[in-house]
């Protein structure tokens, strides 16, 4: 398998505080990769710094060979990494369709004179809706985004990534915040997307659904990998289990 | 027409373009400026000079046009560093630069402006005429580039800019394009201000010109092509057919500048449309906003 996303040596200080400490990871072609980790772990920052949304001290990233260390963030974007926010950003002032067939023309806004003589909409609308039917709010695609529930805005935010037409899809908490049901639609829709061949790179804690979806998982705790490989292993080892539940209460229970 | 109506117009033609200008920057792009007039004083004094020194009408005012419009893509450099009140601040700070400057400058004319700027050579109705054509073409071109996928994108920088690196938007690039091509049409404004008045005083380009462009945009409704044209002609003429306002111009200009950020922040374009949903009967707004 080849590696599409190779991360090397990613070291971010905010102040004093060291958010990830020399962390390195591989992402496979057509790999479901779940990065997890508790609270404060590191695993946002380390999308920001992959995504270039946050410059690291240090860091080293490749996609597909190519090295985008020192990219700005909508180069990335346009060269293959999509990310969605944990905490949903649509454009408040466009439709929910509008703020997909934004993404679903970033042919289109990648140099300001085409910009300008491009006037057509509707190819990218009809590509755009093609993307809300996967996740399921096409009905509300006339709709602002203002005023729209939760489980919609966090749908709109994979479609919307989708429509970047990734090489690489990273998700920040997806599942956050949907009832059971609708989470478990959204991690098969991913699971599906994935299945068509495109890598997937998951921040979550709903780890029933991440057992359930994952071919693989890294584990963050105080900004350092303790864990990476197949999601059953994972979750045996002593000190993920210590990480997760606090080493206190593992002396307590055996 | 008399000369008095012919001249109002003229004014209201040039404010048109000043608004639009400041449209594009604050309306499309949200990047706020309250330097406006300084881009329109650089267009002023630029088609001044030039026009002392022998240069034809359109020559002086495409030159007016690119010097604005250079000054813009330097100022436009600031708001890739600041943002929102910060950008508000520096940009106010460049309209106060640029008063100091002009008030030094021997050349310039210092504080008593520059005055026997030669006429255009058109008649009245003639210079009415030429303002307005210009008028019509930038509000088309306003248009255009709100329908244009660089108007999209524009729309994207200005509802959350982080989120528009993310979909691949070149957030820096829309911003120097939107500081350019806005200052260039306060430019131009400036130029015809120049032939029209053919007498620039410092004080014409000060903060107060700004703020009451930035009314005009406000009012209008921001982004509004069609309701920054009305605001910009409603609050041109106000002051003229209501003597007592044009003493207190700056007062009535900052309560409504007050008043549509509090009450109506979309402005005239915005209560426009939301009485045009009244009126409607429902189904028809529905079947609209699908198609």
């Amino acid at each position: 398998m080849s590696v599409i996303l190779d991360v090397r040596n990613v070291t971010v200080r905010f102040g004093g505080v060291l958010a990830l400490d020399n962390v390195s990871f591989t992402v496979n072609q057509g790999e479901f990769l779940c990065l997890i980790g508790p609270n404060g772990a590191g695993k946002t920052t380390m999308m920001r710094a992959v995504t270039g949304i946050i410059k690291p001290q240090t860091a080293q990233v490749l996609l597909a060979g190519k090295d985008i260390s020192n990219l700005p963030t909508h180069i990335r974007a346009r060269l293959g990494l999509a990310l969605t926010h944990q905490i949903v950003r649509p454009f408040h002032s466009m439709t929910v369709l509008d703020n997909v067939a934004l993404a679903a023309g970033h042919r289109l806004i990648g140099r300001i004179l085409t910009s300008m003589i491009s006037m057509d909409r509707s190819a990218a609308r009809t590509q755009a809706l093609k993307f809300l039917k996967l996740v399921g709010i096409e009905n509300v695609s006339q709709n602002s985004v203002v005023g729209q529930p939760l489980g919609v805005t966090k749908r709109l935010e994979v479609a919307r990534a989708l429509a970047l037409e990734p090489q690489v899809l990273l998700l920040d908490e997806p599942l956050a915040g949907l009832n059971s049901i609708e989470a478990a639609r959204l991690a098969d829709t991913v699971a599906d997307i994935n299945r068509q061949g495109l890598t997937v790179v998951m921040i979550e804690h709903n780890l029933g659904e991440v057992m359930r979806v994952s071919q693989r998982l890294v584990v963050l705790d105080n900004g350092r990998k303790i864990a990476d490989g197949k999601p059953m292993e994972v979750m045996h080892d002593p000190t993920v289990r210590a990480a997760y539940v606090g080493k206190e209460r593992q002396h307590a229970a055996a | 027409m008399g000369i008095y109506e012919i001249s109002l117009a003229t004014v209201v033609g040039i404010n048109i373009i000043l608004a639009l200008g400041l449209n594009m920057i604050t309306g499309f792009c949200g990047q706020i400026s309250l330097g406006h007039a300084a881009f329109y004083g650089v267009g002023a004094y630029t088609g001044a000079l030039l026009a002392k020194a022998g240069a034809p009408l359109p020559l002086a005012i495409a030159a007016g046009m690119i010097a604005a419009g250079i000054l813009g893509l330097i100022v436009g450099l600031a708001s890739l560093r600041v943002r929102h009140d910060f950008l508000a601040i520096t940009t106010m700070g460049v309209g106060f630069l640029f008063l100091g400057i002009v008030r030094q400058q021997e050349v310039l004319g210092g504080e008593l402006g520059i005055s026997g700027i030669p006429a255009s050579g058109l008649s009245k109705i003639g210079y009415l005429a030429l303002v307005l054509i210009l008028a019509v073409l930038f509000t088309i071109f306003s248009l255009w580039i709100k329908r244009s996928w660089l108007g999209f994108a524009f729309e994207a920088v200005a509802d959350d800019e982080d989120t528009a690196r993310v979909v691949s938007v070149d957030v820096g690039a829309c911003k120097l394009a939107a500081f350019a091509m806005g200052t260039a049409m306060a430019g131009a404004a400036g130029g015809l201000y120049t032939y029209f008045a053919r007498f620039l005083m410092p004080d014409d380009f000060g903060f107060i010109t700004s703020i009451s462009v930035l009314s005009m945009v406000a009012v209008g409704g921001i982004g509004s092509v069609f309701g920054v044209i009305a605001a910009t002609i409603i609050l041109t003429l106000m002051p003229e057919f209501f003597r007592f306002i044009s003493d207190y111009k700056l007062l009535v200009y900052g309560t409504l500048l007050f008043a549509v950020m509090r009450f109506a922040p979309e402005g005239l374009a915005g209560l426009a449309s939301g009485l045009l949903k009244h009126i409607k009967p429902k189904g028809l707004v529905e079947k609209e906003v699908a198609g």
